[in-house]
């Protein structure tokens, strides 16, 4: 197990080297100049020379380069281009602001969405059953910004039941946060919930299933011993992949709730060609995605015996 | 010389009719089953895929798909109980515990993210109360019943460490934890090579011994039957077309597809230019089954009579029952078989 595991860290190493040569040569020779962008159109070109000289970007390409790499390996990006701040800082603060808008609903909507698909699935071809995937449709039919838009304009406008403006970092903060968890977790309820069930339902078909009836097992112990323990292979690995996305916020909920996160400071610093921000951000974001991803497999192994780590 | 009349009986059917609904409508997959189990004995039933043997045995088993098959009369008579209407609850307490299955697919048949040990130990608990500690040592016991070799290890292995005839091997245990009265096995040993075929046959068999217990053998292979059953029981699309104890069965097949089921095994000296003998078409759609007898279209020895009337099991000698208007007259030598006339089917 530790050795796959070390094998594993050590086989993200080529990975993270094509990922790092993707962003700096798409930028470097796509992208704007950064200094021209900051200054703006009418800056004289000694200005702009001056400040490519003080960000390091007159020095040859290969230098520049292994500079990135110093800057990953000891994790400070440096300062952001536009606003002069600590990048580490400014990472440390978005992926927290950002982890507080999509955490708290992830984990209470898996577990909840999980709960209610186990009873659609126990009480599957009832009525309640129909009736429930009419429900799981609509709530897929209808556009994450209709959400937005419909739940801010009558439970926060209209019935002044939620905060909608003026998010502060820290527990002060916690009230901004209210509905856009809810609005994550009705978006995700549909969707999740309709292929957890049907997950459920096609594993109640295995011919295990029959053998543990025949056993004169109860329901109860069929379906949530037999059934679920089988069921979570695949339901772990569509919940899993979705963690490192969670770091990164969402990036429409924290423009039209102005909360600072991650998301949103990564999209404004694209407007504005804050190239060491994108870098950062680009970087964290593969990394988070290469662990994940061997988590996910050392969960396999943990779930289902037939799985060897090797 | 048959047990079917001996009064002995652990397990009675009688006039079982189960039915599925389907997209096209309600299909009748038995129509009138009856046959008896006797204590200790061994009842085959024999017939191809499609007549309606895994049908029966679910019936008995209370397993049929919810909502989609159902027991619309007949009865299943058990220790005083008609399973056919036995409620769920105590259901339950019969299955696994007086009456067990084995499966044809040991591969799958096994919960493959529990170990063999859990899933034999879950028995012990739920039919007996007993702690985990009393259930192990009960599941261990087991292993060494059904001779699986090092058996302290194999409890903590899952079923994809095991080959295909050692996970029978658990199923088997799993079946036999319990002592049932009757263990209904499922084709058990279509699935495994020969050689591993004969010894699980041949375990049945000394547990068979040691233990009492009846065994209600389901196949289509007719030398798994000579070896293992006293009685047999033959099916055909949906009904028992013949029944008799297992050597008059062979020596003396009085139904037309019974006959030629035998005449179909290939024998060891048979001359090779020799045709293999087989039953011409198929057995006909449960959807579409005909007024008169089920095996009209393929039967060589059929007579006008056959397309409109439908036989009733009768007793031909004794205790060898037939479901055939023209039994007699053909184990007369009276009719003789026309293979031109089913030609052009």
């Amino acid at each position: 197990m530790i050795q796959y595991v070390i094998r594993r860290l050590l086989q993200m190493i080529p990975i993270l080297v094509g990922v790092t040569l993707l962003i700096f040569f798409l930028f470097t020779f796509f992208g704007e100049d950064p200094a021209r962008v900051a200054l703006g159109s009418h800056a004289t070109p000694e200005k702009i020379a001056a400040l490519r000289a003080k960000w390091g970007l007159d020095k040859p390409l290969i230098m520049q380069y292994l500079q990135f790499w110093r800057e990953i390996l000891t994790a400070d990006f440096g300062r952001s281009f536009v606003s002069g701040e600590r990048l580490s800082e400014m990472f440390k603060q978005g992926a927290l602001v950002s982890l507080a808008v999509t955490m708290p609903p992830f984990i209470m909507g898996t577990v909840l969405n999980l709960i209610v698909a186990m009873l659609v699935a126990w009480y599957r071809g009832t009525a309640f059953d129909r009736f429930m995937s009419v429900i799981f449709t609509a709530c897929m039919s209808v556009s994450f910004l209709v959400y937005v838009l419909l739940l801010q304009y009558f439970l926060a406008y209209k019935l002044d039941l939620f905060e909608i403006n003026g998010f502060i970092p820290g527990l002060k903060g916690l009230p901004y946060l209210f509905l856009p968890w809810i609005i994550l977790m009705i978006v995700h309820f549909g969707p999740d919930v309709r292929l957890y069930r049907s997950i459920l339902l096609e594993e109640t078909k295995a011919d295990y299933v029959r053998t543990a009836r025949a056993k004169g097992l109860s329901e109860k112990q069929v379906m949530f011993k037999h059934v679920l323990k089988n069921a979570m292979i695949p339901v772990m690995t569509y919940t899993v992949v979705e963690v490192p996305f969670l770091v990164m916020g969402s990036f429409v909920l924290e423009k039209y709730f102005s909360i600072p996160g991650l998301g949103d400071l990564l999209v404004s610093s694209v407007n504005t060609g804050d190239f060491p921000v994108i870098k950062g951000v680009t970087i964290m974001i593969a990394v988070a995605y290469s662990l994940f991803n061997l988590l996910t497999d050392v969960l396999y192994a943990l779930v289902d015996p037939r799985v060897k780590l090797s | 010389m048959s047990n079917f009349s001996s009064g002995d009986a652990v397990l009675k059917v009688e006039g079982l009719v189960t039915s599925f609904r389907t997209d096209d409508g309600t299909v009748t997959a038995l129509d009138g089953v009856g046959f008896d189990i006797g204590r200790g004995k061994t009842l085959g039933i024999v017939g191809e895929s499609g007549c309606g043997k895994s049908v029966t045995s679910l019936s008995i088993m209370g397993l049929l798909p919810s909502g989609v098959g159902r027991i619309d009369a007949g009865k299943i008579l058990f220790e005083g109980k008609n399973l056919a209407t036995l409620p769920e609850e105590e259901m339950r307490d019969i299955r696994g515990n007086k009456i067990a299955m084995i499966f044809q697919e040991p591969m799958t048949a096994l919960n493959p993210v529990f170990t063999a040990g859990e899933q034999i130990i879950e028995v012990f608990m739920t039919h007996r109360n007993m702690d985990r500690s009393a259930a192990y040592k009960a599941a261990l016991s087991m292993m060494e019943m059904v001779k699986i070799p090092d058996p302290e290890r194999r409890l903590e292995e899952y079923p994809h460490q095991m080959s295909g005839g050692m996970k029978q091997r658990v199923m088997i245990a799993m079946a036999l934890a319990c002592k049932p009265a009757v263990i209904i096995a499922d084709e058990p040993t279509t699935a495994l090579d020969v050689t591993i075929q004969s010894q699980i046959l041949r375990l049945m068999q000394d547990l068979q011994k040691d233990t009492g217990t009846s065994i209600m053998f389901i196949t289509h292979d007719l030398g798994v039957i000579a070896e293992m059953a006293d009685d047999v029981v033959v099916m055909y699309a949906g009904q028992v077309i013949e029944r008799a104890d297992v050597v008059t069965l062979f020596d003396h097949p009085l139904h037309p597809y019974t006959k030629g089921l035998l005449a179909s095994i290939p024998h060891v000296g048979q001359h090779r230019d020799k045709k293999l003998s087989t039953i011409r078409g198929s057995v006909p759609s449960l959807m579409n089954l005909p007024a008169g007898c089920r095996f009209y279209g393929r039967c060589p020895y059929r007579q006008p009579e056959c397309e409109q009337t439908r036989p009733a099991l009768e007793s031909h000698k004794g205790a060898h029952e037939v479901a055939c208007l023209f039994a007699g007259r053909i184990d007369a030598g009276e009719i003789k078989p026309n293979y031109e006339a089913l030609g052009g089917e």
